[in-house]
Formats: C-alpha cells, structure tokens, sequence
C-alpha cells in the first residue's frame, strides 16, 4: 500500500520533470535565438533570489512550531542528579547554535537575495578587511571557550570515581541481551573467567571462588532511588553499549576491557510514570498497544519505563538488546533482594559439576592461562 | 626553480606527443595517461556509486519509514535477503545493517573521496596551475585503475552468500573479525578489507601525484600565494590523505591478521556462539584509535575539496574576490593540521581515561574556529556583489548553508559531557550527513555544473539543474533536519527497528520517520534529473564557449576541448591572483569585470593597486622576454570589449 504510494509519488514527480524539461526546450530555443551574444541566462535569477529568501524563512517557521508544539517529547524525561545540570547546559548550548544558526544563515540568504544580479551593476572590489577577519576569529572563539570551560566542569562530574556508598552492580552485555549480576550481601562480587562460560554460567562465574556464593543474576535491572549507583560493564562477544537515556549516562561494554559508570536516580520508576500524567504527550495511547482489544490501550505514561538502550551496533539482534530499568525506593529495594536467590543456590548440581571442571582446567593448564578476572570492589 | 622544471616538463611532453600521435581507443579512453580523462573516469565511476549508495538508503530507509511495509515486491531485486511468506515480506535485520554498512562506505569513500577529489583534483591542478599533466600520468592512471578494482571487489560483495561487509562503515572489531558473530564478518568482510585496501593505494597513487604536480608543476608565476583556493584545498588534502591513509592501512592489517592468522591486536577474552575462543591480549579500542586517526581527517578529506570548489565558484558568480584569501589559506592549513590531533572525539564513552576525554575536548572545539572563519568569509564575498544563479551558484550557496547547519551541531558534539547522551544517536546522523555529507555532495554537483563545459565541450541544460538544485536543496533539508528531533530523543543508530523500546514508542516518532523516508524518495528521484542531465549534455548539450562563466582562472585560457598537453603552444604565465573580479577602472584597461589571472599588471595601468604598480617592473625584467601568451591575453581582451 504504502510501497504503492510512494512508486506513484515517484513516478508523477519524474513525468512532471519531464514535462517541464521539454517546456523549457522549446521556451529555450526561442529565447537563444533572440539573445544572442549573451553568454550567461540570467533570466531566472530574481527568481532563485526570492526562493533563497521565502524558503529557509518557512522552512525555519515551520521547524520552530513541531519543535516547540512537542516540546514534551524531545529530551527523554530526567531521572538522575546530573540530569538536571545536563539539560541546563544543553539546552544553553542548543541556544547559543541556534542563534548562530539563524544570524548565519540569514546573512548568507538575505546577501544572496539582495545582491542578485542587476544589469550594469558592479560588484564592490572588497578582498579583505583584517579588523573583521580578527573580530570573527575571537568571538567564536571566546563563545566557544566558555561553553567548554562549563561542558568542562559537567564531565569532570560525570567521570569522576563513584562515592564510597555506590551500590555495585555488573552489567554483562551479550549477543543479545544483557545480565546484571548483585554482589549478595558480603558486598564481593565473585571472580570470573570467560573460559568458563556456557550456557548455564552465562557470566563465567568462578565457583572455587566463595565471593561466587552469595552472587545473584538478574535480567532486570533495580536500582535504589537517591543512591549512588556503579555499573561494572563488560561484554562477552563483541563490543555494545550501555545507555541509559533517563539517566544522562553512556558506556560502551568492551570484551576483554571492563568499564563502569556511575548516576545516582533520581525518581522512582511509579514516580517518573505519574509526574508523566502531566506531559500531554504521554496522555497519547502507546502505539504498541492500539492494535488489539481496545481495553488493552494503555497511555504511553503508562507503559513508561527506564531502559538500556544498547547503542553499539552489535549484530543482528542490536535493535531489540533492551533490559528494563526499574526504580524502587529503599524499602521496596530492600524486599526485592531478600527475593533473590544466588545463582550457586539456584544451581546446585550444576555448580558442584562445574568446580570440579574448573579446578582440573586449573591445574591442567596452570595459573597463567586461567588467571582470574577478580573483582575490586 | 619550479618553473624551470615546469619548462623541461613542457618540452619533455611536446616530444611524447609526436611519438603517440596514434592514440587507439584502448589509450585514449581506457588505459589513458590524460588527467582529464582520467578526471572523467572517476567522475562517472562515482556518480554511478553515488546511485548505488543513493539506493540502498532508500531501501532501509523505507523500513525505518514504514517499518510494517510488505517488501515481497523488492524480492526479485533482494532475492534471499526478504524473508517471510508473500504478502508479509520482512527485510532481513542482518542485511538491512549490510545496507546501512554499504551505504556508509560507498559515499564516505567512493563517491565523497575518489569521485570528489579524484575528480577535481585530477582535472583542475593542471589545468589550473598550468601544467600540461600530472608529475606522473602512468601513476595517475593507476590511482584510477586501483579505485577500479576495488569497486568491483566491493561490488561483488553484494552477491556472496553472507552478504556484504555489515558491522557498520567503521567495521569495529569484534564485531567484524568474527563470522560467527554477524554473517557480513565472514567473507563479505574479506572482500571488504580487500576492496579498501586497494582504494588506500589509488587514493596514495594520486595523493602523491597531487602533492608533486603542485608543488612541482606550476606555470611560471604561479606562485603559492597566487594558487586558486581550489588548488590550496587539493593540495592540503591530498597531504592529510597521504599521511591518514597508511594509518588505516595498518588498522586493516592488523585485523587481517586477527582474522586469518589467529593474532589478538584487537581481540580478547572473548565467547561467541558458544565456544570461547583463543585471543587475549588484545585491545578493540586500539582498533578505534587507528580508524579514526583515520577518521576524521577524512571527513575533512572530504569536505575540503568541496570548500575549495565553492570558493573558486562563489568568487566567480558573485563577480567580487573571495574575501580574505589569506584567512581561507591560513584556515585551510590550520584544519589541516588540527584535523589529526581531534580523532577520540568519537570515543568519549569508550572508557578512555576521562582526562584524555577533556584535552580531546579542547581541541575540537578549536577546530571549530577556523570553520567559522570560513563560513563568514563566504558570506561576506558575497556581500556587495552582483549574483548569477548557474546552477553550480545555487550548489555553492547551498553548501554554506549546510556547512553551517551541521557546524553548528559540532559544537555541541564535541562537548564531551552533552555528547554522552548523543553520542550514535540520530543526532550525529543529522550533524555529519549536513555538514560532510550533504555539504560534500553539494560541492560535487556544483563542480560538475561549473566545469562541465571545460570538460565535455558543452553546456548542461540550466532549467533541468535549477530543478535538481531546488529539490535537493529542499529534499536534503526535510531529510536531515528533523533527524535532529529523533536524536535528542535518543534514537540509536543502526536500529532495524524502534518498537522494543517504550521511550521510542509515540506516533509523533513514527511520523517524523515516515516524513524523512518520504523526502528522501523525493530527494533521490531528483537525482535521475542530474543523471539524465549529465548524459544527455555529453552528446546533446549546447556547445559551450571558451571561457562561458567569465572567469579568471587558467583553464579558461585552453582551447574548449584541450587535448592531451591542455595547451597547443606555450603554456600562459600567471601575473596575479585568480581573484580580479570587478576591480575598479578595468573599463578603462579595456576589460569588463573580470580580469584573468595570465594578465601581465603592465596591461592593467588604470586598475593595479600601488603594490601591484611595483611588480610591473618585475614584469619585465623576467617575463614578458618569453610570453607568448600575452596574445592570449589580449584576445580575451578584444573579446570583452566587443562583448
Ligand atoms: C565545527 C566543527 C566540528 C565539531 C566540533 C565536530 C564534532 C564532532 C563530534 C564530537 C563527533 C562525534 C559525535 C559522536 O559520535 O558522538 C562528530 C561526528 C562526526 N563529524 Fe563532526 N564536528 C565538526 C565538524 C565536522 C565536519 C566539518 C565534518 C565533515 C566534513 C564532520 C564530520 C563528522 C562525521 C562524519 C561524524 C560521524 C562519524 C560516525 O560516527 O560515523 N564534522 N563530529
Ligand atoms: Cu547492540
Ligand atoms: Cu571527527
């Protein structure tokens, strides 16, 4: 249908360039013939002058009203401390391009429509000028110092070591999803090697390593409202990509070459979804849920969740490597890990088979070849 | 010195001549040392290219568009690769990244780097400096056939069984070392590095050919300060591809040896479908470092040349001098050397120490001075002026205008603390597809309307380019524009599909994806214009004149379809910049409003400034003993003045 629209799209505006090229032939032909001598058509110059003109003038108008009538919709809503100073500097910094944007642009369209060709006009000879040429190198780039200097100051925020009470949690991307592994409650994460892994040990849990014991997997992540918050990201296969859009928070997940970051959220994920009630643009159905029983239709504040966004292409299923975020308070946080069982619990035989296989992989090839990837905390 | 050489050069080729009077077919327009011809070869290898790229977008872009479409009616097209029963055809996730992978190699180097530089640079440095070929035409012709071979292995890709290359045009290890990771990294990635590294020799075949023939080459009194902007952004670029190319070479070895002979450069620790494998040690950033010291001096690779070509076009159309020559050499050079000491700016969430992350920072937003500098410089040559709209006017005026709509983004990009949240989403999309991209190819166009003339003899027909001009212009806009709006809501990159994500889910989304995939069948169809203009023109377009734009540059001097040697007789001598555009009291040296660049000062006493008085002295001493070309000179003359 849709692929039936655009082919005839297509073809009309292809049938109409024809028609106005055999047109301008003939109208062409005529007009060589009785101008001769001059060399270049300028005929239709006034006409190119008022486009330069009219066009970037509507094309402006009319971005500036979708931006501004979903202005709800743009930025992702904010859930982390550094949010709020990233948005401020953001959107300062979206200003100040804009403006240069639109002075730029304009000068450059207003000069093309106003000195368009005239008849026995002669262009002013004006090849340099050094006071402009000096004034125009130091503005921008003063502008552009202070807009380093405070981007600056925000990243050095960002990047810096997360607090002595970030609760710690592994983020393991894989081809194509993600699994978070909890430290238990001795607060140790256990060592790993990927020479361990298999289906079962997704994480190539060492099991000879007690730390391993209290250990839980989760394929959802939670995190605490108000609690500094670290990732330790890793990936098993290829390189992805830990966004967290809500958070202001990216990090790439490279195998062989462990990162981490760090946020403190900010609202919980039932907060975030009722603040959303007063965004019109979340009032909108979510168009995943429209299509069948329309008492199934849920309004996108609803439906609202924080996620990972995997944002390095990873392979054929990058599109869809999602995990949900959810947000709990502390009570509600602290319920939830009293639910979870660790993953030597939950894989009794398992484990013990497994410590066997890795004690003999030990020895067999000694320390060098199976060094431990241990954790610091 | 140099134009000594350029005189035994002279005399050297005018013997060659008489010995190959009888050029065959296979000399003259295959295996040809031409410059022109080779020009003309590159030049329509990449519009073919740019076709192909131009397509395969338009076929994800469909998907992202109207991700429900049935696509069972490009399966004859798309064979194996449309999955699913007739009436639901699904494009395949793992050949719509081949797409996006394809699309991004052919036009970044392709059509942006051979088909642009090649082109124009191979076409305009001799015939703009005065020399009658490059230092070296047997090299010349093998930059040509080298970029040759490696279209057709890159084009061959398409049909391997796993399909092309697919991990994305920077093809990041581990991802494109391992086949079992991703079908594309299997032999569609063998072809790909092979295919790559034959375009890096053609691009250092000819990137020396450049640097020689500039410096070497250039017609008596063509000093450097008297060198078309052009030549300055050819030369300049040519020197940044000659020291960049090597570095991705050996990015491209290494992973070679990853792949075939089991090293770990870039590989380690690594289990992929269910085996672990060998490799430890490696680091995949490294492979990041090398692509994009690499990289980004490409994009400059690519946009200079573009830049250049405007200035020589704006300058010429607005009949006024290009403003501040000197600043758009020093900014040149200055991007020049800064576009090698920016490239992390790609890799700020890699995990790179965070300090290094803020020197980077600094240095990009230096770059950004420089750019400005160009962008008012053009407006202001614009300024005061006397515009004509060729249709090359309307592309030059066009790029400005991108340049400064995706320059603009930068500034936000290179803040590493904002570029966190945008980094590979549609943002950068919509930064780097206006201001390389779109800028870049606007560039193309307007040199291929403006020197289609000297090239083929003939005019391309104007109406059908102000048709091509005002659709792409608008066309590039409506596509690129709201990519902006997706971005800051954090669309990724590369996505087959948005629907997993609630924060992507909302009509408005969706209809903005729908208006950019509309605008781009638009903006594509209006390249068959220009495909249809450019190949009717070459037989059918109206003859052309010798000089048809007035301009003041040295190709202008040859014959209208200048042989091998591009002048008959002597080769001109240049007594001053290319820039005498509506120079006060011309009239009364008998000149209109351009006076070209083989005019002795002694023939312009009305119109030479006090310093330029001075150098008629000199004039005399050196050169007029020699010049023959003055005739030359003086019939242009003859010609204004009955014009
Ligand atoms: C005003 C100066 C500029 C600055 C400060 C700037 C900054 C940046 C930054 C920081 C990125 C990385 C964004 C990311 O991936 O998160 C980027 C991407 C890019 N820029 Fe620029 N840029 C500037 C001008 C240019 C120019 C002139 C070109 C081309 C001629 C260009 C081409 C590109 C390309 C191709 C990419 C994306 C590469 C990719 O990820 O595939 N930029 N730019
Ligand atoms: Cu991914
Ligand atoms: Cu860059």
């Amino acid at each position: 249908m849709n692929g039936l629209l655009l082919t005839s799209i297509a073809v009309l505006v292809l049938v109409m360039f024809f028609i106005v090229f055999r047109m301008s032939n003939l109208v062409s032909i005529l007009r060589t013939k009785s101008k001769k001598g001059e060399e270049i058509d300028v005929s239709t110059n006034n006409f190119h002058a008022y486009l330069f003109l009219l066009l970037p003038l509507a094309g402006t108008i009319w971005a500036f009203w979708y931006g501004i009538k979903h202005s709800g919709l743009w930025w992702q809503p904010d859930a982390a401390i550094h949010g709020a100073e990233y948005d401020w500097l953001s959107k300062i910094a979206h200003v100040i391009i804009i403006l240069m944007f639109l002075v730029t642009n304009a000068a450059l369209f207003y000069f093309a429509y106003k000195y368009r060709y005239k008849r026995n006009h002669k262009a002013t000879f004006y090849p340099d000028n050094m006071k402009l040429e000096v004034v125009w190198t130091i503005v921008p780039a003063i502008i552009l110092a202070v807009l380093v200097f405070t981007g600056w100051n925000l990243w050095r925020k960002v990047t810096k070591d997360a607090p002595e009470n970030a609760i710690q949690i592994e983020v393991v991307g894989k081809q194509f999803n993600w699994i978070a592994r909890y430290p238990g409650k001795d607060g140790k994460f256990g060592g790993y090697n990927f020479r361990y892994t298999d289906d079962v040990n997704e994480l190539g849990l060492d099991f000879t390593d007690k730390n391993v014991n209290d250990d839980f997997q989760a394929t959802e992540l939670v995190l605490v409202k108000g609690k500094p918050v670290q990732l330790k990201i890793r990936a098993r296969d290829v390189i992805h990509s830990v966004s967290l859009p809500h958070f202001r928070q990216k990090m790439d997940a490279v195998p062989g070459q462990p990162t981490t970051m760090w946020f403190i959220p900010t609202k919980t994920t039932q907060e975030m979804r009722e603040e959303l009630k007063s965004n019109p643009e979340y009032l909108k159905p979510d168009p995943s849920t429209t299509k069948g029983d329309p008492k199934d239709m849920k309004a996108r504040w609803e439906t609202f969740d924080y996620e990972i966004v995997c944002q390095e292409i990873c392979g054929r299923g990058h599109f869809s490597m999602r995990m949900r975020v959810i947000v709990l308070d502390e009570k509600e946080y602290e319920a939830w890990v009293a639910k979870q069982e660790p993953f030597v619990v939950k894989n009794k035989e398992y484990v013990s088979e497994a410590i066997k296989r890795q004690t003999k992989m030990k020895q067999a090839s000694g320390q060098a070849l199976v060094e431990n990837t241990s954790m610091s905390n | 010195m140099a134009s000594a050489v350029a005189h035994a050069h002279d005399v050297h080729t005018h013997e060659e001549h008489h010995e190959h009077h009888h050029e065959t077919f296979l000399t003259k327009y295959v295996f040809s040392t031409d410059h022109k011809t080779i020009a003309k070869q590159f030049l329509v290898t990449g519009i073919l290219w740019a076709f192909v790229g131009g397509l395969l977008s338009i076929l994800f872009r469909l998907k992202l568009g109207f991700p429900e479409m049935d696509y069972t009616w490009l399966k004859p097209l798309l064979g194996k690769w449309v999955t699913g029963e007739a009436g639901q055809g699904q494009l395949d996730p793992e050949f719509y990244l081949a797409l996006v992978t394809m699309h991004g190699t052919i036009m970044v180097f392709f059509v942006l780097t051979a088909g642009l530089s090649g082109t124009f640079s191979n076409f305009l440095i001799p015939l703009q400096i005065g020399a009658r070929d490059m230092a070296s035409g047997f090299l010349n012709m093998l930059s040509y056939w080298f970029f040759f071979a490696s279209s057709v292995i890159m084009a061959a890709s398409f049909f391997l069984d796993g399909g092309p290359a697919a991990g994305g045009w920077v093809v990041y290890p581990p991802l494109s070392a391992l086949p079992q990771a991703l079908k594309g990294s299997g032999s569609g990635m063998t072809y790909w590095l092979v295919s790559m590294t034959l375009f890096i020799i053609s691009s250092l075949l000819g990137g020396i050919n450049y640097i020689t023939t500039v410096i070497n080459l250039r017609t008596k009194g063509m000093t450097f300060s008297r060198l078309p902007l052009t030549i300055w952004a050819f030369f300049v670029t040519a020197i940044i591809g000659l020291l960049s190319f090597p570095v991705l070479f050996s990015a491209a070895l290494l992973l070679v040896f990853d792949r075939s002979l089991g090293t770990s450069f870039y590989l380690s620790d690594i289990y992929v479908a269910g085996q672990a494998l060998d490799h430890t040690g490696g680091s995949a950033i490294l492979y990041q470092h090398l692509f994009w010291f690499l990289g980004h001096p490409e994009v400059y690779i690519v946009l200079l040349p573009a830049l250049g070509i405007t200035s020589e076009i704006i300058a010429t159309n607005a009949r006024k001098p290009i403003f501040g020559y000197k600043a758009m050499v020093g900014s040149i050079l200055f991007i020049g050397i800064l576009s090698f000491i920016v490239w992390a700016h790609h890799m700020f969430v890699t995990g790179m120490d965070p300090f290094l992350g803020s020197i980077f920072m600094f240095l990009t937003l230096i770059i950004a001075v420089p750019s400005a500098v160009k962008a008012f410089n053009y407006i202001t040559t614009l300024w005061r002026g006397n515009i004509r709209y060729t249709p090359a006017m309307l592309f030059s005026i066009g790029l400005v205008s991108l340049f400064i709509s995706g320059g603009v983004t930068g500034i936000i990009l290179g803040n590493n603390a904002l570029d966190i949240y945008l980094h590979d989403t549609y943002y950068v999309v919509a930064h780097f597809h206006l201001v390389m991209g779109s800028a870049s190819f606007f560039g193309m166009m307007a040199g291929v309307y403006h020197w289609f003339p000297k090239m083929f003899g003939r005019m391309m027909d104007e109406k059908l380019g102000y048709i091509h001009f005002w659709l792409t212009f608008i066309g590039v806009y409506l596509v690129f524009f709201p990519m902006h709006f997706i971005g800051i809501a954090g669309f990724p990159r590369r996505y087959y599909e948005f629907s997993a994500y609630a924060a992507f889910r909302d009509e408005v989304y969706l209809n903005l994806n729908q208006f950019i995939s509309v605008a781009a069948v638009i903006t594509f169809g209006a390249q068959l214009i220009f495909g249809f203009n450019f190949f009717y023109s070459m037989w059918r377009g109206r003859k052309a004149t010798q000089n048809p734009w007035n301009s003041n540059t040295l190709e202008w001097t040859a014959p209208l379809e200048p042989g091998h040697g591009n002048w008959p007789g002597q080769i001109p001598f240049v007594y001053r910049w290319a820039y005498d555009y509506s120079k006060p009291n011309a009239e009364k040296d008998g000149f209109t409003d351009f006076i070209p660049q083989n005019v002795p000062y002694s023939m312009t006493p009305h119109s030479n400034l006090p310093h330029e008085n001075e150098m008629i002295a000199l004039e005399k001493e050196e050169m007029l003993p020699h010049d023959t070309t003055l005739e030359l000179a003086e019939l242009a003359k003859k010609k204004e003045v009955t014009a």
